[in-house]
């Protein structure tokens, strides 16, 4: 065996190359990051939630080398809104940025695409529902990843006892903890005459028709529950048809049977006139009842979150998903890939979930029956249903399927509880179709 | 100079000894100094003013996808909007009525103060001011709890004399009134202040010749204080339609614009246009539509103070 010297000259030579080479590479650390990997979350309202998913990004950083740094940008105000327009139009800001329903779709051409990522993930955890197909996806290009962090059902929330009292209706038969739904007679006929009925007792159903996110929701399930469409998914005008013209004869039966103030209703009004112990039925998320829960104990163990009542057209609830989306002009796709990939791991998201105490919802099929929410209480099982467990409902949202850059418009501007107060006001029927099919027409400008 | 005649290359150091001269004497010019320190301030307003206005107007001139110029394109489609045209209406009804009434209060409570002996008049002074000085966001919340659709404390206080309930943010006149009365509320103390201290500025001789040629009440205010702030209330008048006809947290608070935009007015309608609903170009032009609405106001209110201000 013979060994080769190493001249001095060769030595110096090795040396010298070695360093360069050092000094010239770039400082690449693990996950492919380059420098701190920047995330703007939504900020969650349920205390202590936000620290789950800091332990997690930390947990991640430690394990990649990474460096990080989190924002959490609360939606008051908007205030997360704002942030993405202005990051937008900067083309500078955070990698990752948690985007509210529409804004995937909004921002499309400044995002990194994630079906590298998605189908791995999809895999995993089974199939996202439809919303956030349509809601998630251009073109069969996955603009971000369905954050469980921030995503909510908006479907009924009942007062157990007035319901019963006045409706004669139990909500909890009907939506049996830890078995399946047995709502067969839960339609929009049953929901009139409960509604009347508890409106005659004192305690009106509190539905909104003002111009928030809430109030625009509810309008939303129940015109697709009667199948009506403003904007069809292939962006053809379909305001002057008979689904519409059902959807709001129904709305002018039931506002006089709502409070008075409905128009003027906020996202605060119908958590604050459920907890209040004015009204037997909101449609909201858990939190009115988290909320009743620290505040209102004596209210909050007769709430009920249940699914959403049957139209001709079938049983909608809204659902209004968040995404983790990846700018283009990120440094840092590769690191952020990699942490969204952590972020989705089924026990990633039980965490997620745990800590916001069943509020936030995974949009994965695989991932809506935790123990979680099976515990919630008092009373105990009050959100078994809230993560629609048997597919019972169809996941929706306001203004869909109209194609998402119309149907933002439409939601933005709250065409439909708009139309829905034009009409119970006493304007004729064919005069708001064709105001609101002149308003759809100034949406689909490009 | 007998040093200059042993130098040969005096020219050139003599031009800077002058130049480094006229520099000192520059510095030394109050106008100098005087733009040095505003300087800074120059560079913010170019930055947080300037750069944004140009910036919306370049907006105002792209689609909605900022891809391409469509010159007027976003003004035609906005002309052709019901909407629009309605946000163009409460505008001007927000802004006049809020700022008439600003105008009067203020006027009829500055004279008031200054009728109040000397020792109490600084007490009443700052209590008055307290509106002005609250931050709108913050004020404006707890008159949104007052006019709360279901908890309002106006309509408990009405319910004992038999009243209401009125729906202060759902019907659309009452939501109208409110939000102008929230406005007024805030901003009448700033003309009260300005009001104040015009009166303060109007020689007494005056209105002693006045009552000694047997001048009224009325006359004296007609003839003597109204011409004596005319100035001023040009200067407030514009000041206050200006920054009303922008308001954007008092009535964002309050109703959002709503109910059935019926309150909506151009910094709301931007808001939901541009931001909320993705459109930024739609929203810059909606938001531009008030420059030559406030220019032109801008350019008769100032022309005839000039003209006053030469007269004098």
């Amino acid at each position: 065996m013979s060994r080769k010297k190493l001249s001095r000259r060769q030595f110096v030579a090795a040396t010298a190359l070695t360093s360069a080479a050092l000094i010239s590479a770039p400082f690449v650390r693990s996950a492919r990051a380059a420098g701190t990997l920047t995330m703007g979350f939504w900020d969650h309202w349920v205390p202590g939630a936000n620290k789950a998913s800091t332990d997690l990004v930390n947990e991640w950083a430690a394990k990649e080398k990474v460096e990080v740094s989190i924002d959490y940008i609360t939606s008051q105000g908007n205030k997360n809104l704002v942030t993405i327009a202005a990051e937008s139009a900067a083309k500078s800001g955070h990698d990752i940025m948690a985007m509210p329903t529409w804004w995937s779709h909004a921002q499309s051409d400044l995002l990194e695409p994630v079906n590298d990522i998605m189908e791995p993930i999809i895999k995993q955890n089974g199939e996202v529902n439809g919303t956030v197909q349509y809601l998630g996806q251009l073109d069969g290009k996955w603009l971000g990843v369905p954050a469980c962090v921030g995503s909510q059902i908006k479907g009924p929330c009942s007062r157990i006892d007035l319901m019963k009292k006045y409706a004669n209706i139990d909500v909890q038969e009907m939506y049996p903890a830890g078995a399946p739904p047995k709502a067969d007679n839960w339609t929009t006929d049953t929901f009139l005459k409960a509604a009347e009925a508890c409106q005659k007792g004192g305690v009106p159903f509190g539905i909104g028709l003002g111009e928030s996110s809430d109030n625009v929701d509810s309008a939303g399930a129940f015109f697709l529950s009667f199948g009506a469409q403003l904007v069809n998914a292939k962006g053809d005008l379909t305001v002057k048809t008979d689904e519409v013209r059902q959807a709001l004869e129904f709305y002018k039966k039931l506002i006089p049977f709502l409070p008075p103030d409905v128009a003027a209703w906020d996202d605060a009004s119908n958590n604050k006139w459920l907890i209040a112990g004015k009204g037997a039925l909101i449609m909201n998320p858990p939190s009115a009842w988290a909320v009743a829960k620290r505040d209102a104990p004596q209210i909050a163990e007769q709430l009920w979150t249940h699914g959403f009542p049957a139209g001709p057209k079938g049983r909608f609830a809204p659902f209004l998903p968040y995404f983790w989306n990846i700018w283009n002009f990120s440094k840092n796709k590769e690191a952020a890939k990699s942490l969204l990939v952590h972020l989705s791991k089924p026990d990633s998201i039980e965490r997620l979930v745990v800590a916001s105490g069943g509020y936030d919802l995974p949009a994965y099929s695989k991932l809506t029956t935790l123990k979680v929410w099976e515990e919630q209480g008092p009373p105990k099982g009050t959100l078994f249903h809230y993560p629609n467990p048997y597919n019972h409902q169809t996941l929706s949202i306001a203004a869909s399927p109209a194609p998402p850059k119309i149907a933002q418009q439409i939601y933005t501007q709250a065409l439909q509880t708009k139309m829905c107060l034009k009409y119970s006001q006493g304007e004729k029927m064919e005069d708001v179709l064709a105001w609101a099919e002149g308003e759809c027409e100034g949406y689909m400008r490009s | 100079m007998v040093d200059v005649a042993f130098q040969p290359n005096s020219v050139a150091p003599a031009r800077s000894t002058r130049k480094r001269a006229s520099l000192r004497v520059a510095l030394k010019r109050k106008s100098t100094a005087a733009f040095l320190m505003t300087l800074p301030l120059i560079l913010l307003v170019g930055i947080l003013v300037v750069y944004p206005a140009f910036y919306s107007l370049h907006l105002a001139t792209l689609n909605k996808s900022m891809q391409r110029f469509v010159g007027f394109g976003n003004f035609e489609f906005l002309f052709k909007r019901e909407t629009f045209w309605m946000v163009v209406k409460q505008s001007c009804i927000f802004a006049l009525s809020a700022v008439f009434f600003k105008a009067l209060i203020g006027f009829v409570v500055a004279h008031l103060v200054h009728n109040v002996p000397a020792k109490g008049q600084r007490k009443w002074r700052g209590m008055l001011l307290v509106p002005w000085v609250i931050p709108p966001a913050m004020s404006t919340l707890a008159w949104l709890w007052l006019f709360d659709p279901s908890y309002s404390a106006f309509n408990y206080t009405l319910s004992f004399f038999g009243i209401g309930p009125i729906s202060w943010l759902g019907e659309p006149n009452w939501a109208r009134f409110s939000v102008i009365l929230v406005n007024v509320w805030f901003g009448a103390p700033f003309f009260m202040i300005m009001y104040l201290a015009s009166l303060k500025s109007v020689p007494e001789q005056l209105y002693e010749a006045a009552a000694i040629d047997g001048a009224n009440w009325w006359q004296r205010i007609w003839y003597v204080t109204l011409p004596m702030m005319r100035n001023i209330i040009a200067i407030t008048t514009l000041f206050s339609l200006i920054v009303t006809f922008a308001n954007f947290d008092i009535t964002r608070i309050l109703t959002a614009g709503g109910p059935l935009d019926h309150t909506h007015i151009f910094a709301t309608w931007a808001f939901r246009v541009g931001i909320e609903g993705s459109d930024l170009p739609l929203g810059a032009s909606v938001s531009l539509f008030m420059v030559p609405i406030l220019a032109i106001a801008a350019v008769f209110i100032l022309r005839d103070i000039n003209k006053r201000g030469n007269e004098a």
